[in-house]
């Protein structure tokens, strides 16, 4: 009886460490299954990822994503470039995610924290 | 004296006038179209202006090669034969196609899209075969229909093979037109903000994911394609589906935006020679 109330407080003790752990065993940024994913920042179609051994046949008609912390080192830069790149440069190909709605404000900050540590 | 040296240079100088001004009028589609050939072939100094009908394969040798085995039987040669079944079978009236459409039907698709003035509008080799059936007691078959118009014009087009493509633009009526196809080719739409020029002119060559981009001139020479070798696609079914990968809404196949723009998109491959129907991975 007494051991059971022990593994009772122990567990509850537990409890709000557990879902960090769980999180630390899955070590993939949120804004990396963003980038992968087809339906929303499908990334991997224009650029290559270098860095990454699971970034398989990535395409090139953008730059290849590398060293982009020392690239920007202004973080709001680079989101801004996600969010709408044509207004910087009427010409860019790449689609505006914030913009157009193809990506919430909360994926795009996800996406830009996922860049920052390649 | 004077006065006659001064109407002959008024008159000289009128004449320069209407000359400057027809020249304006009418040589734009031309700077279109070679302002484009020249951008590609800066980009793409080793290739020969016959070669732009491979499209993206000139980028693939691996797939030029598997091309031209797979061109040897092709695998839908059955279909096309269905298409000449169609093409020999006479209408309601008693008449076929080839007495509807001029020179019998061969060595004509390179003609169209075209700018009827009667119709004052353009006039796609499809509507041109529906204006046939309807002429002649039959129901107009849909546009991107595989079996009927999609068949029929893989087989009507391959009587055209060789002939070179020549896209007139001949009146103030065909270059509004053209001007409006080339709005659409220019375009930026759909959720991804792409226009045709997006890929098919900046980006030819390169790569989405493992699909090359094909460059603009020469892609409309070969119509319909078998893509994976089976699967029939009209050049205009082939526009609705850019459309949707660009999140856009697609027109209805056959819409005066889409016959516009196959009428500009035509006119950039003029020289080229046709060839259907032909494969496409």
């Amino acid at each position: 009886m007494r051991f059971r109330a022990f593994f009772m407080i122990g567990m509850l003790a537990l409890a709000p460490v557990l879902p960090a752990l769980a999180q630390k065993a899955d070590k993939s940024p949120p804004g990396k299954a963003v980038a992968f994913s087809q339906e929303k920042g499908n990334c991997l179609s224009c650029h290559g990822f270098p860095s990454l051994a699971d970034a398989e046949q990535t395409g090139n008609s953008g730059p290849p994503i590398i060293a982009m912390s020392a690239r920007f080192p202004d973080r709001a830069a680079l989101r801004a470039k996600i969010w709408d790149a044509g207004a910087g440069n009427p010409a860019a190909f790449m689609p505006p995610f914030g913009r157009h709605r193809i990506l919430t404000e909360e994926e795009i900050d996800q996406v830009v924290d996922f860049l920052l540590g390649l | 004296m004077r006065g006659r040296i001064r109407r002959i240079l008024l008159g000289g100088l009128a004449a320069l006038l209407a000359c400057l001004g027809a020249g304006a009028a009418f040589a734009e589609p031309e700077d279109d179209r070679l302002r484009l050939e020249t951008f590609f072939r800066k980009q793409f100094p080793d290739l020969q202006a016959e070669q732009y009908v491979h499209g993206a394969m000139l980028f693939d040798p691996e797939a030029m090669a598997q091309y031209r085995s797979i061109m040897e039987f092709p695998p839908f040669a059955g279909e096309v034969e269905k298409g000449e079944l169609l093409w020999r079978t006479p209408m309601q009236s008693a008449l076929t196609y080839a007495d509807c459409l001029p020179n019998g039907g061969r060595m004509i698709a390179g003609n169209y899209p075209m700018f009827d003035e009667t119709k004052g509008r353009v006039v796609t080799l499809e509507d041109a075969i529906n204006a046939c059936r309807v002429a002649n007691n039959e129901a107009p078959y849909q546009h991107g229909d595989p079996a009927t118009m999609g068949a029929l014009t893989a087989y009507l087009r391959s009587l055209s093979d060789g002939m070179k493509m020549n896209i007139r633009v001949e009146s103030e009526g065909a270059r509004r037109a053209f001007e409006d196809g080339r709005k659409t080719f220019y375009a930026r739409v759909g959720q991804l903000n792409f226009s045709c020029a997006s890929c098919h002119v900046d980006n030819a060559g390169n790569r989405l994911r493992g699909e090359i981009l094909s460059p603009a001139i020469g892609q409309a020479t070969h119509w319909p394609v078998f893509r994976g070798g089976d699967q029939l696609l009209t050049l205009q079914a082939r526009y609705a589906s850019c459309h949707r990968l660009a999140r856009h809404v697609p027109d209805a196949l056959g819409s005066t935006r889409y016959n516009n723009l196959e009428y500009f998109h035509s006119y950039l491959s003029n020289g080229l020679p046709l060839r259907a129907s032909v494969f496409r991975k």
